[in-house]
């Protein structure tokens, strides 16, 4: 409870701390929306690594990721985790995350290799991710047939458009001599989540790639209000000592 | 009784001590017991001690990670060298605490170089590089010199995309030397990019030849203070009013009075430091910069290429200055004044206590240039404004130390007392 009660705390003291953060935001030129993930939330990370499973490790590995941590620090036992997310692959247990997809094949079909995603979460920001996700739109100039709003000229397709449905860009009008925006995306065909049941799927694939993004985090916070409030206690003392010591000194 | 043996024991093994190496209590004396220190020290004086202790620091959690990090940009997987692996795979994640010795040495990366900051401030402040600590300041800046070298170098060995690109900026800086320019740049990578070669120097330099440096100038810097004695607040000069003995009126031993008061100060800090490393260690980008969380790649170039916060006020003069090779020298320019100060500053008091309201407005106005170029460094540096403020700056920034010797001459003082005014 304390426990709880002092990550919290220092969580929220972290968030006052950075909130004037012009790195990412300043990259981007728009900032996306906050999605409010927490990889401490297991529950949703443990959904997330479903979901990157059966829609995401296909192409996108997570070099940096092992099955046997995952099963850890999700409260997965080493079978579910082989038999669910390392079924078509040889993988043993003690093996990281790799696509089963040939490196030469996927740059032929893509253009380039996907990416690996194991630290996607801390280059790019939980939020680029979420929004990345919904920003997909048909675009037949596209090799795909898909673009995205957030990265224009992805070569990725929209992985999860049985569940989100089909989005189509609405053009504002041009200005003179530029080209023309997207105003915004608008669903068209519907998929079999609703827009609500989308939001939190994608929530739960950020809080997962979140998690792979930082395994080390879900300690780093619990433990840190101890380490934190031990410095205090012992700065305390050593105020103590101090005031005792300079006594004699006029 | 046990008490008395415990005496008997302790006395028995001095004596051991002294019969074998006479010069060990004096030295013991002279830089602790007896080295008289001002006892008006206020909260500026808590930066000296805490740079120690961050050097410390990294020296030890260095070591450890060395026992991992592999200096190596051979594949470890497509697109993923071995060092990068390295950090982000096995001293993240495999090795058992590696995580936190890892951001024990980022965060104390970036807290090395605030504390750094503030300390030369004070020295700014309270005239501590007059006359007769020339020497000590001299010294200091070298320190700072060699801390920027060996930052930058320690950057680049995790080989992310700002190691990287960071590297080709900062080498290809070189370039801009006239006729030898093009071959020193190739010397310093070993390579016509920064690559393995570049990578396994900087490893080098990085662990072991400048630590010795910064080590060997630490003690120097120590010493030539212990010599002269430490400036205060106040400005005064506490030798003059001495006891019988022959100790300062104003002087306190620096242990054990300064040894405890440093180490709340320590406690302080070391506070704010966990803080940082357990709930926010990249601090938004400004202590591990989100891009260096992808694996260097030489074909793809990032958006916006900076270096980490420490630099980025010479950075910004470096990229608001039209050409390349002046803005060469203005960055390294900056740096080499400040070796000047202390025969550029020619006020007859040290304090700015008792300093006219110019000397004061001055130095506002380049502690807030100094900042502001900082941000301006951080930033994308497209925008023509911020590029115009940004050579306004420069040019206070440099005006500040030219004309020194002038506007510290000429600025009106206040009487100085003859033994120090306030302590806590």
């Amino acid at each position: 409870m304390i426990k709880h009660a002092m990550t919290k705390l220092g969580l929220t003291l972290a968030v006052a701390l950075t909130a004037a953060s012009p790195v990412l935001a300043s990259s981007e030129g728009n900032a996306p929306p906050a999605i409010g993930t927490r990889a401490d939330n297991i529950a949703s990370v443990q959904r997330g690594a479903k979901l990157f499973f059966n829609y995401c490790v296909g192409c996108h590995s997570l070099q940096f990721m092992r099955y046997s941590r995952i099963a850890d620090d999700l409260g997965l036992s080493e079978d579910e985790v082989v038999q669910n997310f390392a079924a078509f692959t040889n993988a043993k247990i003690g093996d990281t995350v790799v696509s089963a997809m040939p490196e030469a094949d996927a740059a032929a079909w893509f253009g380039k290799a996907p990416p690996d995603l194991s630290l996607e979460a801390r280059s790019k920001g939980p939020d680029w991710i979420a929004d990345y996700l919904k920003s997909f739109y048909v675009d037949h100039s596209r090799p795909l047939g898909w673009n995205n709003k957030r990265f224009p000229g992805a070569s990725m397709p929209n992985v999860l458009w049985e569940m989100q449905g089909i989005q189509h860009a609405e053009m504002g009008h041009a200005k003179e001599g530029g080209e023309a925006h997207i105003e915004g995306l608008k669903l068209v065909t519907p998929g079999t989540q609703s827009e609500a049941q989308f939001h939190e799927t994608v929530k739960d694939i950020t809080s997962f790639l979140q998690y792979v993004g930082e395994p080390a985090a879900l300690k780093r916070q619990s433990m840190g209000a101890w380490v934190v409030l031990y410095l205090a206690f012992f700065t305390f003392l050593a105020w103590l000592l101090k005031k005792e010591y300079w006594k004699d000194v006029h | 009784m046990l008490s008395t043996r415990i005496n008997t024991a302790v006395a028995g093994l001095q004596d051991w001590f002294n019969y074998r190496a006479k010069a060990f209590g004096p030295m013991y004396r002279k830089h602790m017991s007896e080295y008289w220190a001002p006892k008006n020290f206020n909260i500026w004086y808590y930066f000296g001690s805490l740079a120690l202790v961050v050097l410390v620091n990294q020296i030890l959690t260095g070591i450890f990670l060395t026992m991992h990090f592999k200096p190596s940009a051979a594949e470890f997987a497509p697109g993923i060298s071995q060092a990068f692996a390295s950090v982000e795979l096995t001293i993240m994640r495999d090795v058992e605490w590696g995580w936190l010795v890892r951001y024990m040495h980022s965060t104390g990366a970036s807290a090395f170089f605030i504390v750094v900051y503030l300390h030369m401030f004070r020295g700014l402040l309270y005239g501590s590089a007059q006359k007769p600590r020339e020497l000590v300041w001299l010294l200091g800046m070298l320190i700072y010199l060699v801390l920027m070298a060996e930052a930058f170098m320690g950057y680049v060995l995790p080989w992310g995309q700002m190691s990287f690109w960071g590297a080709k900026v900062i080498i290809s800086l070189f370039g801009a030397i006239p006729m030898i320019g093009d071959s020193l740049v190739e010397w310093i990578m070993g390579d016509y990019l920064p690559a393995d070669a570049t990578l396994n120097r900087f490893f080098a330099l990085h662990v072991i030849a400048l630590p010795l440096v910064l080590l060997l100038l630490v003690v120097l810097h120590l010493a030539a203070l212990h010599e002269v004695g430490s400036n205060n607040p106040d400005g005064v000069d506490i030798k003059k009013h001495k006891d019988a003995s022959g100790k300062p009126l104003d002087g306190i031993g620096f242990h054990p009075y300064y040894t405890v008061k440093d180490l709340f100060g320590v406690g302080f800090f070391l506070t704010i430091c966990a803080f940082v490393l357990f709930f926010e260690p990249t601090v938004s980008g400004w202590f591990l910069e989100h891009d260096n969380f992808v694996a260097a790649n030489k074909l793809v170039t990032p958006e916006h290429i900076k270096p980490v916060w420490y630099y980025t006020p010479y950075y910004a003069m470096l990229r608001v200055v039209p050409d390349k090779l002046l803005g060469v020298l203005t960055m390294f320019g900056a740096i080499a004044v400040l070796f000047f100060v202390p025969w550029l500053d020619r006020s007859p008091v040290k304090s700015y206590r008792y300093r006219g309201w110019l000397s004061k407005v001055l130095l506002g106005l380049f502690a807030l240039s100094f900042l502001w170029l900082g941000k301006i460094g951080a930033g994308p540096g497209t925008d023509p404004v911020e590029t115009i403020i940004g050579r306004v700056l420069t040019f206070i920034y440099f005006a500040f130390f030219i004309t020194m010797p002038l506007w510290s001459k000429a600025d009106a003082t206040k009487p100085v007392p003859e033994r120090v005014t306030m302590h806590d």
